[in-house]
């Protein structure tokens, strides 16, 4: 009973830790001064290390739609359909999903580690001890760049899965080209754009938020590092999950 | 002038300080002696405000930062300048960007005078070429060289130095020694240096005290030290002069 009280009242605490954190970071973004030359290399960081891997997902991805919901849409005989089925699957969900999951893997880990090593090098000691604000420093840009960067990236993610898709479709199962596009044209509303939208901003904070928090609360020694770099991949896929979940169905 | 009055600090019920006083006086140079894993770190981050205590106070020139945070804090911080233990050198920034890093951070000052001033302090350090490598590009003795000069460049009156020699070769080691001593002389600052070189660090600070078991067990001139009869100095400087040889 008493380990049970225990063991509730530090999990209490570090979420506590962990929202005061976000809280702290945004405050921070709101107050000058802003460090637009670390934004950008922030930017350049999530793009560089992510680009490959999402423009080779995102056509997989389209590719393997297309065999699948080909199959399953010709038994109610209506094949015409797989250009919107394909491209409403990636826009409103897979493509941010699975983007930021990939970003997470790869960008997300390597953030951990690195500020990790910041924290256990003493480089954000030293920071503090110049009186400047490692929050300010390391962790607002970060969150800022993967704001800008993740919604970007899950519209690549998506344009490469329908075109992925296209090839599968019209090269292989032979569909018609125009019926393709012009089907998609027709059943995509802005409003599932804007959902996928919402989805990859608050992906982008959410990774940002754990990979940032992880490093920074890194512990001493370098297992540390590579223990602080697997829960932070691990908490920030589960927590995309299921934020993805809830988000879902509060905006259907 | 800093003032540690009664300082305690535990991490996980292990106590590492355990009632430390100690007095620094303005524009001295004081050693900190104690064997490895005794807290001299622990110590020198309570000096800077990055723990805070379990129980005691520090102040600095009056002010105790023990109760200070946010603003307040870095205020008095704007005095400081802090060598840490492995250089704590920005990985993503070049030599001559973290010499300047401090500086461009904090002051408003033009270019020109950036530039002379971080050229100025790579001089000094003997570094002058090696603006344009990276950390990691350079050796242990570098390091150490260039966190010196990133630690001076503001001008501090207060230095914190933790092991800024140890690990390096004789030669090296009385560099940065003569380099601190020659600085303290030319800009003249309350210097704080841990150390473990035994017997170099008596030509170089003013006082030595000795830290054992979380307190504070002599302090006095480097002769003093030197002459004392308290059986744990005693050892402790037999001990580091005298490597202990088993065939
Ligand atoms: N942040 C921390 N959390 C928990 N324990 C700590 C922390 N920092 C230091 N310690 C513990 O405090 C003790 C003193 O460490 P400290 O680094 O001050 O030793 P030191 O005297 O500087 O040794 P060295 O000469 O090897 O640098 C060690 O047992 C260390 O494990
Ligand atoms: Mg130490």
């Amino acid at each position: 009973m008493r380990i049970l009280g225990a063991w509730t009242l530090s999990a209490v605490r570090r979420l506590g830790n962990i929202f005061t954190f976000l809280a702290n970071a945004v405050y921070s973004i709101f107050s000058p001064p802003f460090k637009f030359g670390l934004l950008l290399r922030q930017i350049r960081f999530f793009g560089n290390k992510s680009m490959v891997i999402i423009l080779l997902t995102g056509s997989f991805t389209g590719m393997v739609l297309a065999l699948q919901l080909f199959y399953t849409l010709r038994k109610f005989g209506s094949d015409a359909l797989l250009g919107p089925a394909i491209a409403l699957s990636l826009i409103r969900e897979l493509g941010p999903v699975l983007s930021a999951l990939m970003v997470t893997g790869r960008a997300g880990s390597a953030l951990t580690a690195e500020i990790g090593i910041m924290r256990i090098s003493e480089q954000i000691d030293a920071l503090t001890a110049m009186a400047l604000n490692p929050v300010r420093y390391l962790i607002v840009p970060n969150i800022v760049a993967a704001v800008i960067v993740f919604p970007l990236l899950a519209a690549i993610f998506d344009l490469i899965g329908i075109y992925g898709g296209y090839a599968v479709a019209v090269k292989l199962l032979g569909m018609s080209e125009g019926t393709y596009f012009s089907q998609i044209e027709t059943f995509v509303e802005m409003k599932d754009i804007r959902i996928g939208l919402y989805k990859s901003l608050s992906f982008g904070v959410i990774v940002s938020w754990i990979c940032c928090y992880k490093g920074f609360n890194t512990r001493y020694g370098a297992e540390g590092v590579s223990k602080a770099t697997t829960e932070a991949v691990v908490l920030s896929s589960i927590l995309i999950l299921i934020w993805d979940y809830f988000i879902g169905s509060v905006l259907l | 002038m800093i003032e540690i009055i009664d300082l305690e600090k535990s991490f996980d019920g292990q106590k590492v300080l355990n009632g430390i006083d100690l007095t620094i006086l303005d524009n001295e140079l004081m050693a900190i002696i104690g064997k490895s894993g005794g807290g001299k770190s622990v110590l020198l981050k309570h000096l800077t405000g990055l723990i805070k205590p379990d129980k005691g106070s520090v102040l600095v020139d009056g002010v105790d930062i023990v109760r200070l945070s946010g603003r307040e804090l870095d205020g008095i911080r704007e005095k400081f300048g802090v060598v840490f233990q492995g250089g704590a050198l920005f990985d993503s920034l070049t030599v001559y960007e973290n010499v300047a890093f401090p500086l461009k951070e904090k002051v408003k000052i033009d270019r020109k005078e950036l530039h002379e001033r971080v050229l100025r302090a790579l001089e000094d350090v003997e570094l002058l070429g090696m603006g344009k490598k990276y950390p990691a590009e350079i050796s242990g003795g570098m390091k150490r060289r260039v966190a010196l000069a990133r630690a001076l460049i503001t001008e501090p009156s207060i230095v914190f130095f933790d092991e800024p020699t140890t690990g390096l070769d004789p030669i090296i080691l009385n560099s940065i020694h003569r380099l601190i001593v020659d600085t303290h002389k030319k800009y003249g600052f309350t210097g704080v240096i841990i150390s473990h070189d035994i017997p170099e660090i008596f030509d170089v600070a003013d006082r030595i005290a000795m830290l054992h078991n979380g307190v504070i067990v002599e302090t006095g001139t480097p002769d003093e030290i030197k002459n004392s009869f308290n059986p744990i100095v005693r050892q402790f400087i037999i001990g580091m002069e005298v490597p202990s040889f088993k065939p």
